[in-house]
């Protein structure tokens, strides 16, 4: 290897991204879109679910329960409807997605047996959305029981210790805010960087046969391992800032906490980086069309990513065949370590299994791009 | 001039090749080619498109493995020294193949680094290869936007910015202009003179006339090989007449089939007449028209163009090859 002629690579490859308007945009405006699209489009919170009550009883005690719903910040515009037929007219026109309703002998019968049940009616076509406002109404109820409960318990003198001591208290850990935002920006980032670094580097040397150029630079002395490193270092070094403006904006822009260190930030980042552009390598010399190579880069990339890497589902709770083809979905290993980074101060030692999966990915796709340039027109 | 050249070898020769041959699944694209170019010699190879020029010099690059035979260049075997052979030589391929994107300065600073350039000598060969090229005053201009002629002299500039002994220029000047063309040629012999040595396939049968040898090449197969005057002057495998005469196709009846007369066609308004040297001479067909009563005026030996000895020698390529 001839570091003359590896820097002679190196400054052309660079001087070509500067120059291709197309390379310079996925480079630059990309990950900026990306992570504005993914960062606030995909969420799975719901907010301002809207709801509507209907209080029969309408006392003092059920005008209290009412208020928690609004307390609760989960909820919108909390109508307050009037007959069974309100009801149905508000979930059939959409104009709420639950409705509670307090049946008119509520305080009686909780005041007589302890016990007294709410009526909740969910529009179930977004079953998604549905399950999660039924989870955030659980929640305010719960907290209502544990007062009644006290009250209860302190009118009828039974078990006296301890009463009113009885508190629901909503237990979280890593995510207090119960934010999904934090739980899936890291894995926004793992997503960029796949789809961004695979298609910079699937266009390199699929253009360059495009162009007649490899002709040329296959006849010169210049080696296959010049020209692959002379491909992915400019790139790792695009590589590289996208990453850094991505999570500089999970950071500042999205106020996602940070609790890892830089250094295992950094060596992550730069395996995972190394995985991509080695894969859209691999494609580019193998793919000699332009098109098709960043298609099949696309397809590599993006969908173990966005499917299979736990960015969205959660691998422990795929069936255990897809758990087992998840071991070779290298985009998982990387979203791991995110994750640990950002939410739960994980360091390099608690990290070194999915460290091991990167390396070892890493090592393997460099090892077969390093063998895959022939330099051969047949 | 022979078919099948046995010339010795000699330490002279910068590119020998002996019985090269590429097939692509049942398509023979070059056929048991052999030839050796000597040091500084011209060498024209000229055949029409799909002849096999191409891949021929391809495999004389090290770009495409010979599927039998074998060459070398400079001294070194394209199969198993394949980057020296790389080190030695400067290659244009047939599509124009620089860096579109980049300055006249960048594509050859780039090809300097490429090739390993002495760092004290790159500003000078760069200076050099700018003003061969004539391209002074446009050295930060984009090469996608110069004219051909001049993206054509660049490339020749590129490739012999390391001073290859041997280059391979692939259809160099298809699609320039005449003007540029002929510059281009001087730059070769230039070249040439300086002691490197040429392969140039071209399809222009007037740059065959510039070549110090002609390979002629046809379906894949070396089909003759030598100067362009020893080609014309026997390529035809006889002597040719040219004879003002009429009636023309009388004139050509009363000659086809005769005894020494290998060949005769109507070339406008005239007879081409190729004979035997041997026994025939321009009495004997004066002789012979005018016992057919016909009228016979000018009579005297010409020499045929190289375009003439090509469709001749191709015709009789397909001939033998339909017989055998």
């Amino acid at each position: 290897m001839s570091p003359r002629r590896l820097f002679a690579m190196v400054y052309k490859e660079a001087l070509q991204i500067l120059r291709d308007p197309r390379s310079l945009a996925i480079a630059l405006l990309m990950p900026l879109m990306q992570m504005g699209l993914l960062g606030y489009g995909v969420s799975l919170d719901i907010k301002h679910v809207p709801i509507c009550v209907y209080d029969q009883e309408n006392s003092q005690l059920t005008r209290a329960i009412d208020s928690r719903f609004e307390a609760a910040g989960w909820f919108s515009t909390v109508h307050t409807l009037h007959g069974q037929a309100g009801v149905r007219r508000a979930i059939d026109a959409g104009e709420c997605i639950a409705a509670v309703v307090i049946p008119v002998d509520f305080s009686r019968t909780l005041a007589a047996t302890g016990t007294a049940s709410i009526q909740a009616v969910f529009d179930a076509t977004d079953v998604n959305t549905s399950n999660i406002a039924q989870g955030y109404l659980q929640g305010v109820v719960a907290e209502v029981n544990a007062g009644i409960e006290a009250q209860w318990l302190a009118a009828h003198g039974a078990q006296a210790s301890g009463i009113g001591q009885i508190d629901l208290q909503p237990s979280t850990w890593f995510n207090e805010t119960l934010d999904s935002r934090n739980f899936i920006i890291p894995g926004v980032v793992a997503v960029i960087l796949a789809l961004i670094g695979a298609q910079l580097t699937s266009l390199t040397v699929s253009r360059e046969w495009e162009r007649g150029t490899m002709e040329q630079l296959i006849s010169t002395p210049v080696t296959a391992l010049e020209v692959m490193l002379g491909k992915l270092i400019p790139y790792f070094v695009v590589g590289m800032v996208d990453a850094a403006v991505c999570l500089g904006l999970a950071v500042f822009w999205f106020d996602v906490p940070f609790r890892g260190n830089l250094l295992t930030l950094f060596t992550a980042t730069a395996l995972f980086s190394l995985v991509v552009l080695g894969i859209g390598y691999l494609i580019s010399v193998r793919i000699r069309s332009q098109l098709a190579a960043s298609q099949i880069a696309l397809l590599v990339t993006l969908l173990p990513t966005t499917l299979l890497s736990g960015y969205t589902f959660p691998i422990d709770q795929m069936p255990r065949v897809i758990q087992a083809i998840t071991l070779i979905v290298y985009p998982r290993y990387y979203v791991t370590i995110l994750r640990g980074i950002f939410l739960k101060a994980s360091t390099l030692l608690d990290l070194w299994q999915p460290l091991i999966g990167l390396i070892v990915f890493a090592v393997l796709i460099v090892w077969l791009a390093a063998r895959a340039f022939h330099k051969r027109l047949d | 001039m022979s078919a099948n050249p046995a010339e010795p070898a000699s330490a002279d020769d910068a590119v020998t090749a002996e019985d090269l041959t590429k097939r692509f699944g049942a398509f023979t694209a070059v056929d048991r080619l052999s030839m050796r170019i000597a040091r500084g010699e011209v060498m024209g190879f000229i055949g029409p498109n799909g002849a096999g020029k191409s891949t021929t010099i391809r495999m004389l690059c090290g770009l495409v493995a010979p599927s039998e035979g074998r060459a070398s260049v400079a001294g070194f075997d394209v199969g198993s020294q394949a980057q020296r052979v790389r080190e030695n030589i400067g290659y244009m391929s047939q599509k124009f193949s620089l860096y579109g994107d980049l300055t006249v300065r960048e594509n050859l600073r780039f090809f300097a680094g490429i090739y390993r350039v002495p760092a004290s000598e790159v500003a000078g060969r760069m200076q050099y290869a700018v003003s061969m090229a004539g391209l002074e005053g446009q050295e930060n201009a984009r090469v996608a936007t110069l004219a051909g002629g001049w993206k054509q002299r660049l490339a020749l500039g590129c490739a012999i910015l390391h001073r290859p002994p041997v280059l391979f220029l692939d259809e160099p000047t298809s699609g320039v202009e005449p003007e540029a063309r002929r510059r281009f040629w001087d730059l070769i012999h230039d070249l040439a003179a300086n002691g490197v040595t040429t392969l140039v396939s071209t399809h222009y049968m007037d740059e065959a006339e510039y070549c110090n040898r002609i390979a002629l090449i046809d379906r894949g197969k070396l089909i003759a090989i030598g100067s362009p005057s020893e080609l014309r002057q026997r390529g035809l495998g006889g002597v040719l007449y040219e004879m003002e005469c009429s009636p023309l196709g009388a004139a050509l009846e009363a000659l086809h089939g005769a005894p020494g007369i290998l060949e005769a066609a109507i070339f406008g308004d005239r007879l081409h007449v190729v004979v035997d040297p041997g026994t025939t001479h321009a009495p004997d067909l004066t002789e012979r028209l005018r016992a057919h009563g016909i009228a016979v005026g000018a009579i005297r030996p010409t020499l045929p163009t190289l375009e003439d000895v090509f469709v001749h020698l191709v015709a009789r390529g397909l001939e033998t090859r339909s017989v055998g």
